[in-house]
């Protein structure tokens, strides 16, 4: 649910990422943070366990600047990636506003991902949203590994809805602001219809 | 159409002079309301050295926990949370099942005397926000943003 104050001029959106663990997601977000000036984003927050394992959430507030006189904010979240996380995870989704799903493109993830997506039309339906309509763009992640499979394979088996899709590795930040932008656009445009 | 949360000039100021009395009343440090999502709505008292977006996101998701905790024992919520510092509190309740007031104080105050103020500030800020919702519900929300064009996002990456 984006969030207009008037007042102030300001529209902040909350946009998860959410994808099988070890997929990438934190990876993403310290890659956004590491690139982007200290005065367009705020402090990151990571609440991992001791072997950095996303525990609860990841948390990136990031300007993207004004639109029409209105300072324009997003909050980045993702979501810890664990099977047995699950009721965490749930409640992250909560007012959110777009999501981008972090595919593994290794072979043997493939389970992993296709749980993921089927838990997260789960988790979306519980707080009343539908992933078939909800904004939602599709990251696939690690491309520079030996064993991934072909971008075309994954897309047939997870991108059913045909959204905006994208090859990353974002380690070294291949395709992580093309996925951001991409995002961010198709809230913005959601905001816009009303 | 999407649910917005829109908060108007007349809102805005009914909130801010309720916290701001909260703050004097509790003789507490600061207070912050925060919408269940995580978005800071409004602060007071002595804010500048606090990261307050990291403090929205971190109490919404606090509370979200708790939430969690209070349906697996079949409760409806825990409706105030109280954290105990060496030097500075943390006193944290729900307002009207939708936004949540966060109040920091030290030994100038006290447990009680920040119970009792937030209980008065939590009725007013109920009323204000049970006519946003009434609002919202009457005009169907028209957004703010409706006239923007994918130029203006466009150039957002620019």
């Amino acid at each position: 649910m984006p969030f207009i104050n008037l007042p102030l001029r300001e529209i902040t959106c909350k946009i998860v990422y959410y994808g099988p663990g070890l997929c990438g997601k934190t990876t993403n977000l310290q890659y956004i943070y590491a690139k982007t000036s200290p005065e367009a984003r705020g402090n990151m927050i990571a609440l991992a366990t001791e072997t950095d394992r996303t525990l609860f959430f990841d948390f990136l507030p990031l300007g993207l600047g004004e639109i029409r006189g209105f300072k324009t904010r997003f909050h980045l979240y993702s979501v810890p990636g664990q099977v047995f996380y699950d009721a965490s995870r749930k409640l992250i989704l909560r007012g959110v506003d777009g999501v981008v799903f972090v595919a593994d493109s290794l072979r043997d993830r493939l389970d992993a991902n296709l749980e993921s997506m089927e838990n997260l039309r789960v988790n979306l339906a519980e707080h009343g949203y539908d992933l078939d309509t909800i904004p939602l763009v599709i990251q696939y992640n690690k491309r520079d590994l030996p064993n991934a499979m072909p971008v075309e394979e994954l897309s047939r088996l997870l991108n059913t809805r045909k959204v905006p899709e994208f090859p990353a590795v974002a380690v070294k930040g291949e395709g992580v602001f093309e996925t951001l932008k991409a995002i961010a656009k198709l809230v913005l445009q959601k905001v816009r219809s009303g | 159409m999407i649910q917005q949360f829109v908060i108007h000039e007349e809102e805005y100021r009914r909130i801010t002079a309720v916290c701001d009395r909260l703050t004097r009343d509790a003789n507490a440090k600061s207070v912050f309301l925060v919408d269940k999502n995580g978005q800071l709505i409004a602060s007071s008292g002595a804010t500048d050295h606090i990261d307050t977006t990291s403090l929205a996101s971190l109490t919404a998701g606090n509370i979200a926990a708790t939430g969690g905790l209070a349906r697996l024992l079949g409760e409806k919520e825990f409706s105030i949370l109280f954290h105990e510092g060496e030097r500075d509190n943390l006193h944290i309740s729900i307002v009207a099942q939708k936004v949540i007031l966060v109040v920091i104080f030290d030994s100038r105050s006290s447990l009680g005397l920040v119970r009792l103020r937030v209980k008065k500030a939590s009725e007013e800020l109920a009323q204000v926000f049970d006519e946003v919702q009434r609002r919202g519900d009457a005009m169907g929300l028209p957004s703010p943003f409706a006239e923007i064009t994918d130029e203006d996002i466009d150039n957002l990456f620019n």
